[in-house]
């Protein structure tokens, strides 16, 4: 009992002890598994394989590195990652912004609750079945072929469009949500404000409504940029012959970790200077 | 110039990544060790009592205990019988079972022709005594000590079963029915978009089975002993074929999806895989053609470091006999590597569907092995290029 009293003294009299007991966990957590396992991932892309034996040799060298800006398949590769992740995420925002504006601000709010779950349904189907789905939607005689039928025209077939597209349908409620949010959130007297000054409503819309939601749409765009530009299930599935960045690690993971790591280094790069860029727009504070 | 912290960090690492790929790009050596001298391990020469229990590496549908299947079953038996628990691991590529073993806690691993020589030059895999397994002798003779499963006329494990990559095409879109591998090569324009091919860096002998036979002047004798120049020629027309290709499969569902959609019409494949299309209906057909073709052929091994060493060479001799080897080599879709297996399938004709007893057929089969820097094809004067290379063109052709 007096340990106890004297451990809870000792305690009371240092609120820097007690927190730094508080958090050490958490903190270990954070550096340990997270930023460790980054940097595990760093230096291990230094390292060489056996050509034989694929066995990892712990001798030094920046081989991948200088590999990975001198093959020319891995720029290509690289550059077609990015750009698929940068059609995804302005196609989630060109789609996501009318149909937040919607749910937000013109359906009746007793409705509002009831789209918002309906836009987040398909999250609770499994990856897996939603992409086979597109899969057959896309495939010879699909769904997309017979409903383009009539105009003369096919569906897109296996391949990057039909990446970009599945990877939409996929990350499409990442986007809508914080949009959602932020226009539900928009004063409305603002807008009223705004039309008692004579504006009318496309002016509305530039001057008022989109700054106070581009921040928004670059949160939402954060989820569509990342999660692009890591998927390599999909484009295994409806991309036909394409790689991406992810099925280059995936390739070289068994033969060659060192290569693979170099090759996983690229998207944690790339997204630390998207999150940047991001952080200028104000999105991180409005995630 | 105002940088953030964060920024600088960044900006500093990207220069250290920079600065030191820019001085050290040569100054580094993997050691590699080319050639096929593996270390001099002893094979076991007698049998000791079981351990109790067996740690296996397999192929997906190789040991089976009726937890996937209640009727697919031939583990029970083995464990009532000799007393060893069998504990088991589905690979899902070569290349993991070679991880996996190098691990030491699996006693034994169903390796394809592409793992079997690394597991034996890395010394992870031990000469197998094959006076200790009674069912090798009705092994088919052409499957015992082959390339890929022996060195220097030492076995080191024993064969389970093989197949061929046959080309299969939708015989209502792609008339006239080919005769040749130039469908999938010289003449795929023709089906632009519609053609598949195996997507693993061992396809390139495909290519180069192509042009032992098409290019004489190239002088391939083994597909999985090019140099430099007949390999950058495989390379070349599977850089060419990419073009036509509309995906690559190493799913089988993958394939058989698509030809029953008809995103693919023509491309490499599987006999089993060939049955199943079949069996929904798609109106395909599936054969060797006149080059011949490249195929696989899975070997039991012992690990080197194999801690339940005599309950693994019971299961050795289980997995090949010839009940057994049957109904593997039905459940899997394969021809059994057992003489005696044909006559305990449950379908009559397996072994014809299969051409299990078939040596003329298995004599146009180049079977999987794994390219090394010494020739397999017995030349001294050049270097081949080894199987890491043979990766790394592999992603460079689907670009």
């Amino acid at each position: 009992m007096s340990l106890l009293n004297r451990t809870a003294g000792a305690l009371y009299r240092r609120p820097r002890l007690r927190l730094s007991l508080l958090l050490t966990a958490p903190l270990l957590w954070l550096a340990v598994l997270y930023l460790g396992s980054l940097s595990v991932l760093f230096v291990s892309a230094f390292w060489t394989t056996d050509s034989f034996t694929s066995e990892v040799v712990k001798v030094w060298s920046t081989d991948n590195f200088h590999e990975l800006f001198t093959v020319p398949v891995y720029r290509q590769v690289i550059l077609r990652s990015i750009g698929v992740a940068l059609a995804v995420t302005v196609l989630c925002a060109v789609i996501a912004f009318p149909l937040a504006f919607y749910t937000a601000r013109v359906a009746k709010p007793r409705r509002r609750p009831l789209l918002v779950v309906a836009i987040l349904t398909p999250l609770w189907a499994s990856y897996l079945v939603k992409v086979y789905a597109w899969r057959l939607i896309l495939s010879q005689g699909g769904l997309a072929d017979w409903m383009l039928k009539p105009f003369g025209l096919s569906g897109p077939g296996f391949g990057l469009p039909a990446t970009v597209l599945t990877l939409t349908y996929l990350w499409l409620p990442y986007m809508v949500l914080p949009i959602h949010t932020a226009l539900e959130q928009l004063p409305a007297n603002l807008l009223d404000a705004s039309a008692d000054l004579g504006a009318r409503a496309g002016r509305t819309f530039r001057s008022v409504v989109l700054p106070m939601v581009l921040p928004s749409v670059a949160a939402g765009s954060i989820f569509t940029f990342s999660l692009s530009l890591g998927d390599y299930i999909t484009v295994q599935i409806v991309g036909g012959k394409t790689q991406l960045i992810g099925n280059l690690v995936y390739s070289n993971i068994e033969l060659n970790l060192p290569m693979a790591a170099a090759l996983g280094t690229v998207p944690v790069v790339v997204i630390v200077v998207y999150l940047l860029a991001m952080r200028r727009t104000g999105a991180l504070s409005s995630l | 110039m105002r940088l953030t912290p964060t920024l600088k960090a960044v900006a500093a690492v990207a220069t250290l990544v920079l600065a030191a790929t820019a001085c050290g790009s040569s100054g580094s050596t993997g050691s590699s060790s080319g050639g096929l001298n593996p270390p001099d391990l002893k094979a076991q020469s007698k049998l000791g009592k079981s351990e109790g229990e067996v740690n296996l590496i397999a192929w997906a549908g190789y040991v089976e205990d009726g937890s996937n299947d209640p009727k697919v079953n031939w583990v029970s038996d083995f464990e009532k019988q000799t007393g060893c628990q069998v504990n088991s691991k589905v690979a899902a590529s070569s290349d993991e079972m070679v991880k996996l073993m190098k691990t030491g806690e699996y006693d034994a691993v169903s390796a394809s022709g592409d793992a079997s020589l690394r597991l034996i030059a890395s010394g992870d895999a031990a000469p197998v005594n094959t006076s200790l397994v009674p069912n090798y002798k009705d092994i088919f003779p052409d499957l015992k000590l082959q390339a890929w499963n022996s060195v220097k006329g030492k076995a080191y494990g024993i064969p389970h079963g093989r197949g061929a990559n046959l080309l299969m095409y939708n015989t209502q879109k792609v008339t006239p029915a080919p005769t040749s591998w130039s469908a999938v090569f010289d003449d795929a324009s023709k089906y632009k978009g519609h053609v598949t091919a195996y997507d693993s860096p061992i396809y390139i002998a495909d290519a180069a089975l192509y042009l032992k036979a098409t290019k004489p002047e190239l002088k391939i004798k083994d597909p999985y002993a090019l140099d430099q120049k007949q390999f950058d020629a495989a390379v070349a027309l599977l850089k060419k074929q990419n073009a036509d290709i509309g995906e690559y499969w190493s799913d089988y569902l993958k394939e058989i999806s698509a030809f029953k959609s008809g995103d693919s019409v023509v491309g490499t494949t599987w006999q089993v895989i060939a049955n199943l299309t079949a069996d929904e209906g798609t109106k395909i057909k599936a054969f060797v053609p006149k080059e011949g073709s490249t195929g696989w052929s899975d070997t039991w091994m012992i690990s080197a470091k194999a801690k339940h060493p005599n309950c693994a060479y019971q299961w050795l001799d289980w997995i090949v006999s010839p009940k057994v080897n049957a109904q593997v080599a039905e459940y899997f879709g394969e021809a059994p590597a057992n003489s005696k297996a044909c006559a305990e399938t449950s379908d009559k004709n397996f072994c014809t569907t299969y051409h299990a007893a078939d040596t003329a057929y298995w004599k146009n089969i180049a079977f999987w092995n794994t390219p090394i820097q010494q020739c397999l094809d017995g030349r001294t004067d050049v270097k081949c290029v080894p199987y890491a290379k043979w990766v790394q063109a592999w992603t460079e052709i689907k670009g």
